[in-house]
């Protein structure tokens, strides 16, 4: 295993961290998320001109060929800011899909405007019955009747990170099979403008955007299936997985961002004529918190670094364990964060309970800790002798 | 199988004595008479109650002459037995009823009675009683939360009057509030416990102000900061004597024993949980029968057992006439970790429904189709919001300094 960054890597984790210090303070955040979009254009074209949007995308395709690595320093960076721009439903999901599995001539049409700023993605796949289960798809792509390739898309998505700020949203849906069963699901391209597509937006509980997407008789042509029909749970669990690893980086971002507040307040704040962080209580409590935060780096950018082409297996152990690792630190550092800031903790105007939200939803995004366990198990565990 | 909720409920019940168990049911068709619907219907749902109902609940108890049971008789208590004000409780629990604002009737009533003048008791314990006032704690200051002794709200007398200037802070409900009792400095000792006074203000003085504060679930109709700027209290509102204030507070503390757990309120939210679990779905099935979160919620339950055999322990104790034990704080640490890790059960049994952050759907009267089921909105800002359990009323850490040095002596 090499932890050490690249010469480049260190250079986007210092613009990143440049940017996140210096012009995105929480204050402009919070306009952002309370604003109608959610986040702000202009940071995302920044972002673009940056080579941000583009870092894991393939070089071919206007992208920089980075690789998950990148992603990881980036968005640990914006674990830090608190960012709210949907670097994840967009570029780590939309994007990454038609990466890998796009074909040329929609690699061509979306990935450069991707990388650019001037297009933006979601992908819909869960839906009310799923939990967490990725293979739990009952939305229904017909074939058209004429054989021209096209389909009809049924059903129900929900909770679509992103979807109102979207353009092309990718879909899934049965071609064959029935509800949970691994065969049968494809991936559609879909104008989120198209005839029958519903949606109904919100904000979430950590200041971002997200929907219910309604599908009803939505057309989509032959030339909007990505990747093979009937092949779309790999892909889906391949870009989840890398999103895993990409929030797992976002949460030590925001947990770094907790310590540092909370061991700073517990310097200043006074209370029976001393420090509080004098009381050899709260210093442990800190260092529980610090130890959680460490464990939970080492596990992400060992992930991160896993080789790309790492077998299924091996891949869905790393994203898992993770996932558990970053749900238990992150709770427990939001939590206590908060909890050591006493009543100041509990307010709006200061910033740590809105790390504390992210990292809860961070827990509950893309399975829970629960979910990943029995996943980690079911994939064998750690002990299989196979690496990463 | 599949767990049913109220036969797991059935096992966790008390056996009680025949005249008891009458009790129970006299309380529990007294609520369901007399709740009113849309209240009840709030408490279910989680919507955000306004002054009124609560108001209006507390008015009906009063009429049925059940709204203080923790008073002496004589005041208008209720002369039940422990085990059934813990009945009482849990009936109220059980039957969703607004919970009781404790600052009146729970918490400054008992000083009045045993420090007040009685010019002060016949004045505001009949009010108090029939929820005529509405009362809040004016306690805890932007410098001084666990160190409360350390208040710089400061009391000067003039005439007849004090003079009252300082910051309140974190003031439950102050905006509802008609009166607020209040520790203020009337005087700087070495030992600054003892430069304390007990005040009662009316909170229509001129002079007092009442700022909210908004709280990381969004809410901003919970706590507030109250500036008190040349107030005048009449020295006839002064609980006892001056400098004696630290003395009234510290009884008011050990007062409170076992409601503090709030089982009742744990039992109905687990059975919240079996209810959502039974109706969400995990892999085709109900998450209820998923191994794993069943096990989760019996943990939960097995804690809620526990901390119920204490509470029965100690009334058991208090009916025999014992004086209370260092109790207090145990029910106090373990009371709020078992309803906040039942407040995350309730977030992870809605899956991705947790995300949504829907504030109009806590507001009663909002009909528009809900987002994912019409039972997730309110978890994720109840969640985030029951953090404050653990930090309020002396928070859990100086709690577990009062057990290290008054039970176990270090
Ligand atoms: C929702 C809410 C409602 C409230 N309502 C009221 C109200 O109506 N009236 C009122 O007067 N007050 C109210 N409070 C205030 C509450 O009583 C205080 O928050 C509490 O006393 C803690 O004080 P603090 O917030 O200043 O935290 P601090 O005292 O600054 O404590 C910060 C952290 O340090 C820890 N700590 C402090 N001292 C020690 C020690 N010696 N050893 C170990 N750990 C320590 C604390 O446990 C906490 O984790 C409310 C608070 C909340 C959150």
């Amino acid at each position: 295993m090499d932890f050490s960054l690249t010469d480049e890597q260190k250079m986007l984790k210092e613009s990143a961290e440049r940017f996140i210090e210096r012009d995105y303070t929480f204050a402009a955040r919070r306009k952002l998320a309370a604003g109608e979009l959610g986040f702000g254009r202009e940071n995302w074209a920044r972002f673009a001109e940056l080579g941000w949007l583009a870092v894991a995308l393939p070089e071919a395709h206007g992208g920089l060929g980075g690789s998950l690595l990148d992603v990881a320093v980036l968005m640990e960076a914006f674990g830090r800011g608190l960012v709210v721009e949907p670097y994840v439903p967009s570029v780590v999901l939309g994007g990454g899909l038609v990466a890998l599995a796009g074909a040329e001539a929609q690699k061509d049409a979306l990935l450069p405007p991707l990388a650019e700023g001037r297009l933006m993605m979601a992908l819909a796949h869960g839906e009310p019955q799923s939990r967490f289960n990725l293979a739990d798809v009952e939305t229904t792509a017909k074939e058209n009747t004429g054989g021209d390739g096209g389909y009809v898309l049924d059903g129900h998505k929900c909770v679509v990170l992103n979807a109102a700020a979207a353009d092309r949203i990718v879909v899934s849906a049965r071609t064959s099979g029935t509800a949970r069963q691994p065969d049968g699901i494809t991936l559609f391209l879909v104008d989120r403008q198209a005839d029958g597509v519903a949606l109904r937006p919100y904000a979430t509980q950590d200041g971002r955007r997200a929907a219910e997407v309604g599908l009803a008789g939505v057309r989509v042509g032959g030339g909007d299936v990505l990747g093979a029909v009937g092949g779309g749970l790999p892909l889906v669990e391949r870009v989840v997985d890398d999103a895993i690893v990409a929030v797992a980086a976002e949460a030590v971002g925001a947990m770094d961002a907790l310590i540092a507040a909370t061991r700073e307040y517990l310097r200043t704040r006074q209370q029976f004529g001393v420090p509080i962080g004098d009381f050899q209580v709260l210093q442990h409590r800190v260092v529980d918190m610090f130890m959680a935060c460490e464990l939970s780096r080492a596990l992400t950018y060992r992930a991160a670094a896993s080789p790309a082409d790492a077998d299924a297996g091996a891949r869905g152990r790393a994203a898992s364990a993770l996932k558990v690792r970053i749900g238990e630190a992150g709770k427990l550092v939001g939590q206590q964060a908060v909890q050591l800031h006493g009543a100041m903790g509990m307010t709006d105007e200061l910033d740590v309970g809105h790390y504390f939200k992210r990292l809860t939803m961070i827990g509950a995004l893309f399975g829970d800790a629960g979910h990943h366990l029995e996943r980690f198990v079911a994939l064998g565990g750690a002990a299989t002798g196979q690496g990463p | 199988m599949i767990a049913q909720p109220h036969r797991v409920l059935k096992a966790m019940e008390l056996r009680l004595s025949e005249p008891d168990e009458a009790f129970r049911q006299e309380v529990r068709a007294f609520i369901a008479e007399n709740l009113p619907a849309d209240i009840k219907r709030k408490v279910e749902t989680g919507r955000r109650l306004d002054r009124q109902d609560y108001v209006i609940w507390q008015k009906i108890l009063h009429a049925r002459g059940w709204i203080a049971p923790g008073w002496p008789e004589e005041f208008g208590g209720t002369g039940w037995t422990p085990i059934r004000k813990y009945i009482f409780e849990e009936e109220l629990a059980m039957g969703s009823t607004p919970a009781i604002i404790p600052f009146g009737l729970g918490m400054v009533a008992p000083v009045i009675m045993a420090f007040g003048s009685d010019q002060q008791k016949k004045k505001y314990l009949p009010r108090i009683l029939a929820t005529d006032d509405w009362w809040c704690q004016g306690y805890s200051e932007p410098g001084s939360g666990s160190d409360l002794a350390s208040l710089k709200t400061r009391a000067v007398a003039d005439g007849d009057d004090y003079v009252v200037n300082g910051a309140k802070t974190w003031t439950t409900m102050a905006q509802y509030a008609d009166m607020m009792f209040c520790l203020v400095r009337t005087s700087d000792e070495e030992k600054k416990q003892n430069g304390i006074s007990f005040l009662l203000i009316d909170m229509k003085s001129a002079g007092v102000t009442v700022r909210p504060i908004t709280t990381i679930d969004g809410g901003s109709d919970e706590i507030n900061e109250v500036f008190l700027d040349d107030v005048r209290v009449p020295q006839a509102n002064r609980i006892g004597e001056e400098g004696k204030g630290w003395t009234y507070a510290k009884f008011l503390l050990g007062h409170e024993r076992t409601g503090i757990a709030a089982v009742g309120r744990s039992k109905k939210q687990l059975m919240k949980v079996k209810e959502i679990a039974a109706r969400e779905l995990s892999g085709g099935r109900p998450l209820i029968e998923d191994r794993r979160f069943a096990e989760k919620i019996a943990m939960a339950e097995i804690d809620m057992l526990a901390l119920e055999s204490v509470v029965l322990k100690v009334l058991s104790e208090e009916s025999a006439g014992r004086p209370p034990g260092p109790e207090a704080s145990l029910l106090k640490i373990k009371g709020t970790e078992l309803q906040q890790a039942i407040t995350e059960l309730l977030v992870e049994a809605v899956g991705d429904y947790a995300h949504p952050y829907v504030p109009e759907a806590l507001e009663d009267g909002w009909n528009e189709e809900p987002v994912g089921p019409d039972y997730a909105a309110p978890l994720a800002p109840h969640y985030f919001n029951w953090r404050k359990a653990s930090i309020y009323g002396g928070s859990n850490e100086i709690q577990k300094n009062i057990i290290a040095k008054m039970v176990l002596g270090f």
